[in-house]
């Protein structure tokens, strides 16, 4: 047995960084982060960059634009709720909905794998087209490409957004104020879970479908509403814990959050407890945060709760001067603990 | 969920608080075997409820965690050769060994899988014959049933391009590590509800009698394990030390019969070196008589392979209950999920994970348990 000699601190080196590409570096945790600070981002650095949000918003004339891309490498393609047709549209589209933009066009980018059956991509077209028509958005420039036969996985799909900025409020991380609210617009975790489920070949008693859904509208809605929107933050990797974390620190302002109000459907519940999943780390692909000021946070539920895809908006939490970059949870037996970004990453690929 | 919301209910885990606070009169220390009872632990804050006098600190049973260093090199080199598919659960993939981890041997290349249950890997076996299966059989009591099970299916079905890295350890003997160690200050035990889910307790007995110990069957939610230390605090307090199951909904004192004849049937006791803590004789599991032909290490040629493990960090010590994560000055500086110095920092069960992700770096403000 070790001593208490032992103790003089000699831990063995640490694994120096990865020398090469890990998935966690594309896992929406820390790691990702580390390399998007230390190698992607220092090539880039722009006064559009700083903001770190979903897209970056700029003037051209006198009109405000947003504009984002995103790429999408989900296994297995098609999934309960979705594929990834539908992923590649409304990911898009919520991206710029994050920064309060209306979506007008979209790229369309296909790398495809030799021997792609070309019945599957029909099928991924037809809910592409059908996605786009829902989200009353028009993809307008493309591009395809083939790649050998096990070097790609199907089907992988980047599409870059452009919607206008119709107000003048500044929706981002630096616009959050302390004791703003904090609204979440639905239960979490089905997303994550329905991929999770179909890859591991689970069955529930009922099938878990995506949440994937376009939350431009919803935004709209507030907006037409007058709320003064301080930040959006959508859910997809990483979760709520990585949405709300990246916020804290980016506002640098804490965080407090009540377990009990963030939903979460039983059989996403059952599921994270079988699988050894938390929740608020799994992914979403139509669920978002708003932060807006305490006076607008009913009038902001009120307008939530009318729409589909955020009738079961809550409010979750506050943000507080204390604690600032940190976010803490009070749990389900009243001790509060912080959560953490995700480390690595809980589910490969899932968007 | 049936048999998750009651065991979390707020108001029963705070009467119970309130019953441990009535009940005690002086410090005790108490230890839970299982790294899922300090994740909860630290999860739920259960420790922020309980009265000064009570000190959890937090024990070896984080499989992960106490895989020895020569285990994780000879599963590194298994794993990079190209005839080799190398089938684990995922935690197993971060810890690092003397210099590397599995993750950056499937970044350079290597067949590194994900699994969720050996009988996976076994299926994977029989799907690619022209691959060698192997699975790294890591955990307690609580998973050799499941891994002894791929064993006695491989060899009933015949399926030879499978084999087992087996890294199994059994909880009484690290119990009684603990209690014999000079520096001991565990004065009860939580003991892990699944571990005894499998063998019963009965083998608790005669160590809770040899020590002077109490001893606690105690599940993995809040309010057992609240429940789990009311009892243990009230054997010490009336001077008694027992074994009690308030688990019973799950463990008996038997336990599963079936499951420990497979056990036997598969494998054999042998001494076992634990990652921080050293050779305990009689610790671990290995794969026995005809079975040894799916044991990895033969297979591959590394059964005399011997790593020292040279300087460790100090997950040894709160392997024991000794220090606490937050007694290590390299916690959340030097050391960090990302880039863990010791087991205990890379399991989700490892306490120094646990602390990290719910406490954060700093113990101020909080009592760190």
């Amino acid at each position: 047995m070790a001593d208490d000699k032992s103790f003089a601190l000699s831990c063995p080196t640490p694994l120096a960084n990865y020398e090469q590409i890990l998935l966690a570096h594309g896992g929406g945790g820390k790691l990702m982060h580390q390399l998007l600070e230390s190698v992607v981002l220092p090539a880039l650095d722009n006064v559009h960059l700083q903001p770190r949000h979903d897209a970056s918003v700029f003037v051209v004339g006198n009109q405000k634009l947003a504009f984002t891309t995103d790429s999408y490498v989900v296994s297995p393609l098609f999934f309960a709720g979705g594929d990834i047709g539908t992923l590649a549209i409304n990911g898009t589209v919520n991206d710029l909905a994050m920064a309060g933009a209306r979506p007008l066009y979209l790229s369309l980018g296909l790398i495809l794998e030799e021997g792609l059956p070309v019945e599957t991509l029909s099928r991924v077209m037809d809910s592409i087209k059908k996605t786009a028509a829902e989200a009353d958005v028009q993809i307008i420039t493309g591009d395809t490409k083939v790649v050998d036969r096990g070097k790609g996985d199907g089907i992988f799909i980047n599409t870059a957004g452009i919607g206008v900025v119709e107000h003048s409020l500044d929706i981002a991380p630096g616009s959050v104020r302390p004791g703003d609210a904090i609204i979440l617009s639905g239960d979490i975790g089905r997303h994550g879970i329905a991929i999770m489920a179909q890859r591991a070949g689970l069955q529930f008693e009922t099938t878990i479908e995506s949440d994937c859904a376009p939350l431009h509208t919803t935004v709209q809605k507030l907006l037409a509403g007058g709320i003064d929107i301080h930040c959006l933050r959508d859910l997809t990797r990483g979760g709520l814990a990585s949405a709300l974390t990246e916020v804290a620190r980016q506002a640098r302002l804490g965080i407090r959050i009540r377990e009990i109000a963030i939903a979460v459907c039983e059989p996403v519940r059952s599921a994270c407890e079988l699988l050894g999943l938390d929740p608020i780390y799994v992914a979403n692909e139509g669920r978002f945060v708003a932060f807006v000021p305490e006076n607008d946070a009913e009038k902001a539920l009120a307008i939530l709760r009318k729409e589909p895809v955020s009738e079961e908006s809550a409010f979750i939490g506050t943000t507080t001067v204390d604690d600032a970059g940190l976010v803490l949870m009070t749990g389900t037996i009243g001790s509060t603990r912080m959560v953490d970004m995700l480390s690595g990453e809980q589910l490969p690929r899932i968007c | 969920m049936k048999f998750v919301d009651e065991y979390r209910d707020a108001k029963a885990a705070r009467e119970l608080a309130a019953c441990i606070k009535a009940v005690v009169t002086r410090p005790w220390t108490i230890m839970e075997i299982c790294g899922g009872q300090t994740h909860a632990i630290v999860r739920f804050g259960i420790d922020e409820l309980l009265p000064p006098e009570i000190t959890l600190v937090h024990g070896p049973g984080c499989p992960v965690c106490v895989t020895a260093v020569e285990l994780i090199e000879k599963a590194i080199e298994i794993a990079s050769k190209p005839e080799v598919i190398f089938c684990s659960f995922g935690d197993m993939l971060r810890v690092p060994g003397s210099h590397r981890d599995l993750l950056a041997v499937k970044a350079a290349g290597g067949d590194v899988r994900i699994v969720y249950s050996p009988l996976d890997a076994l299926k994977l076996a029989t799907e690619s014959p022209d691959k060698q299966i192997v699975f790294f059989a890591v955990g307690f009591e609580t998973t050799a049933p499941a891994n002894g099970m791929a064993a006695y299916q491989a060899h009933r079905l015949g399926i030879r391009n499978f084999s087992l890295l087996v890294s199994h350890v059994l909880v009484p003997p690290a119990i009684e590590a603990i209690l014999g160690s000079p520096h001991n200050q565990v004065q009860g035990f939580l003991a892990a509800g699944h571990v005894c889910t499998v063998m019963g307790y009965h083998e608790y007995e005669p160590i809770a009698a040899k020590y002077k110990t109490p001893i606690v069957v105690t599940g993995f939610e809040p309010v057992d394990i609240l429940q789990g230390i009311l009892l243990c605090v009230t054997q010490l307090e009336q001077g008694r030390y027992e074994v009690e199951n308030p688990y019973s909904r799950v463990v008996t004192r038997e336990g599963n019969i079936p499951a420990q004849k497979l056990i036997k049937e598969v494998f054999e006791v042998v001494g076992r070196k634990w990652r921080g803590i050293g050779e305990i004789d009689n610790s671990g599991l290995a794969l026995r008589g005809e079975y040894r032909q799916y044991d990895a290490e033969l297979r591959f040629g590394l059964a005399d392979r011997k790593i020292e493990e040279s300087a460790e960090c100090i997950s040894g010590l709160i392997l024991q209950g000794i220090k606490k994560p937050h007694d290590c000055p390299a916690f959340g500086t030097r050391c960090t999920p990302e880039h863990p110095l010791g087991a205990t920092m890379v399991s989700s069960e490892g306490a120094c994970a646990a602390y990290y992700r719910y406490r954060g770096t700093t113990a101020s403000g909080r009592r760190a348990g």
